[in-house]
């Protein structure tokens, strides 16, 4: 059984997702919108073009298999998968409340379409990888995709996962960098810096895209290159914005953990993000 | 024991080619016959435990099989995250075998030393703990293992107890009565059950009836018998290669209690909250760390005496 094709409108699709992050981080009063909002885009074209997934049978064994390994932003997983009709969005209202399954770091437990939870930093990378073995081992066609942060790669683990990936040739791996260069409490070169970021991922044997995160045709480009690898993983660095898409939450630490407030705070969030769609 | 857990694995692998064997770069020569016949299920993830672990989590939730192999502590606390997140919390099918039980690897030093592993795999959700106490043993318990679902962890001994085969006796989650008595009982867990059985000789001839209880599974744990020894026999005396917190003496004092069962008496053979600071062989560290037999033994007869006095 072939996946359906498919014939959304991403940037459209985006600006859903991101007014569901603004409000599930509002009602939940919960940290990390502008890491969700960081992502949006890439989610959009993901699962509105890219990835053979099927809402009506999410467990499919010849689905693409996608993690969000920066478990923080699960609340854009949520979304998108509300918006890819995996389950009602109705749901989303119960984000982070007390008693639901929705919490604030991705998790797969009774949710249809998450592949794997997450939440501590450095595990996802790994998993994808042993997801793509595992089909290459057994001559299956999945693709395995993995959106990691920046500030995630501070951890030792991806560098194993680099390193092993390389090795056993996964073609089929698919990597994400969300690189907005802010992580947990300042920016990634004050941190630990990446750089030069592109060449060590090169110099680990990865094909590499350096793109902007948040266009939508540049996506789209750089997922078709990298399925189409047939030697090695390939890694997409998405130059992004934290915050993307709502002016006074870009490129601020502050918007790690800040929720949007009743009244103006949520009011030009979502006006801002609907204003975005009209400039489309 | 490490030979046993690779030739049944072997037999596995032939039987079902969803088995696959990842090695954290450890095993030298025992993995090369395994690794000729089965290439396309096994893997040297090279010394890299926490993407060892993460792909043997992967690759289980896509249908494989997965067990991990290393020494010590390696395959366990140096992963135990990916153990908790990826394996425990997903129900992910991999066997964690971690080689050099205790005092093992005697010589190598304390970094060697498997002393912590079953409490912290004890204390995690869905985890199914075993310790073969003999050769013939493991590999039973490896081949039923097999059949369960779920996330699971084999503590493979260099030493053994010398257990007469019994396979019939062997079931993943019981106990085993190896020696009938009733004066006390002594509990142990993995090879370190043949300095028990040892010691029950020992105290046979100076009059006292031990009755020994083999434990080669921690979880699920079988409460039954040891809640019967502690009404049956004046007081358990517990015997782990192991730290004595959270390990087999921590969970025969939880079932006891729960089932209003407190034994007579209640003492706990293994290392006291400490590191070993010296090296020696296996039988020499148990000594050194009085859990060898004559230490049991001493142990026994006082806590008999003074229970008796009481």
């Amino acid at each position: 059984m072939t996946f359906a094709k498919k014939t959304v409108d991403t940037r459209s699709m985006a600006r859903r997702i991101r007014r569901h992050i603004v409000q599930m981080t509002h009602r939940g009063r919960s940290s990390h919108v502008g890491s969700g909002l960081s992502i949006a885009d890439i989610m959009a074209v993901l699962y509105g073009k890219i990835l053979k997934v099927d809402c009506k049978n999410p467990m499919r064994d010849d689905r693409d298999r996608f993690i969000l390994s920066k478990g923080h932003a699960g609340a854009a997983v949520y979304a998108t998968l509300a918006e890819s009709g995996f389950f009602p969005v109705d749901w989303l209202k119960d984000h982070y409340k007390n008693g639901s399954i929705f919490s604030g770091h991705v998790s797969h437990k009774g949710v249809p379409g998450v592949d794997f939870s997450t939440g501590s930093l450095g595990h996802g990378l790994g998993v994808a990888a042993g997801m793509a073995l595992s089909a290459q081992r057994t001559d299956r066609d999945y693709r395995s995709f993995v959106v990691l942060s920046d500030g995630e790669c501070d951890e030792g683990s991806i560098w194993e996962a680099i390193l092993f990936a390389s090795h056993h040739k996964l073609n089929n791996l698919i990597a994400i960098v969300d690189y907005n260069k802010i992580q947990s409490l300042a920016r990634v070169d004050e941190t630990l810096t990446l750089e030069p970021f592109s060449e060590k991922w090169r110099a680990f044997g990865w094909n590499v895209a350096e793109i902007n995160g948040h266009d939508h045709d540049e996506l789209y480009n750089a997922f078709e290159q990298a399925i189409a690898s047939r030697n090695n993983p390939s890694v997409i660095i998405c130059h992004t914005i934290k915050g993307k898409g709502v002016s006074f939450m870009e490129n601020s630490v502050l918007w790690h953990y800040r929720y949007p407030h009743d009244g103006e705070e949520l009011n030009t969030a979502l006006a801002e993000i609907d204003s975005e769609e009209k400039d489309i | 024991m490490r030979d046993a857990f690779i030739a049944e694995l072997s037999m596995l692998a032939a039987e079902d080619d969803s088995v696959a064997l990842i090695t954290g770069d450890l095993g030298f020569g025992v993995l090369t016959e395994f690794a000729n016949k089965f290439p396309t299920q096994y893997l040297n993830a090279g010394v890299a435990e926490q993407n060892m672990t993460m792909v043997a989590a992967g690759m289980a939730l896509s249908g494989h099989k997965v067990f991990t192999y290393s020494i010590g502590n390696f395959c366990t606390l140096r992963c135990l995250e990916q153990i908790r997140n990826d394996i425990c919390y997903h129900d992910a099918n991999v066997t964690v075998v971690s080689v050099g039980a205790g005092f093992s690897y005697g010589q190598l030093g304390v970094s060697h030393f498997a002393i912590e592993d079953l409490a912290v795999m004890r204390a995690l959700p869905n985890m199914t703990i075993v310790a073969p106490s003999d050769p013939w043993e493991a590999r039973i318990l490896v081949r039923q293992m097999h059949k369960l679902r779920g996330p699971k962890y084999l503590r493979i001994d260099k030493g053994c107890a010398a257990l007469p085969e019994q396979p019939d006796d062997v079931k993943l989650g019981k106990a085993r009565v190896l020696r009938n008595g009733s004066d006390i009982t002594l509990i142990g867990i993995g090879a370190i059950l043949g300095q028990a059985l040892e010691a029950s000789d020992q105290l046979a001839l100076v009059g006292i009836s031990a009755r020994v209880i083999g434990y080669h599974s921690l979880k699920p744990f079988d409460a039954n018998a040891a809640i019967t020894a502690a009404s049956e026999t004046n007081g358990i005396i517990t015997i782990e290669e192991h730290t004595i917190i959270g390990g087999l003496g921590s969970t025969v004092a939880e079932v006891c209690l729960e089932a209003n069962t407190p034994p007579g008496f209640f003492r706990r053979i293994g290392l006291n909250d400490q590191y070993p600071t010296i090296v020696g062989d296996q039988d020499y560290l148990r000594a050194a760390y009085s859990m060898d037999a004559d230490s049991i033994v001493s142990v026994a007869k006082s806590a008999l005496d003074s229970s008796l006095t009481d």
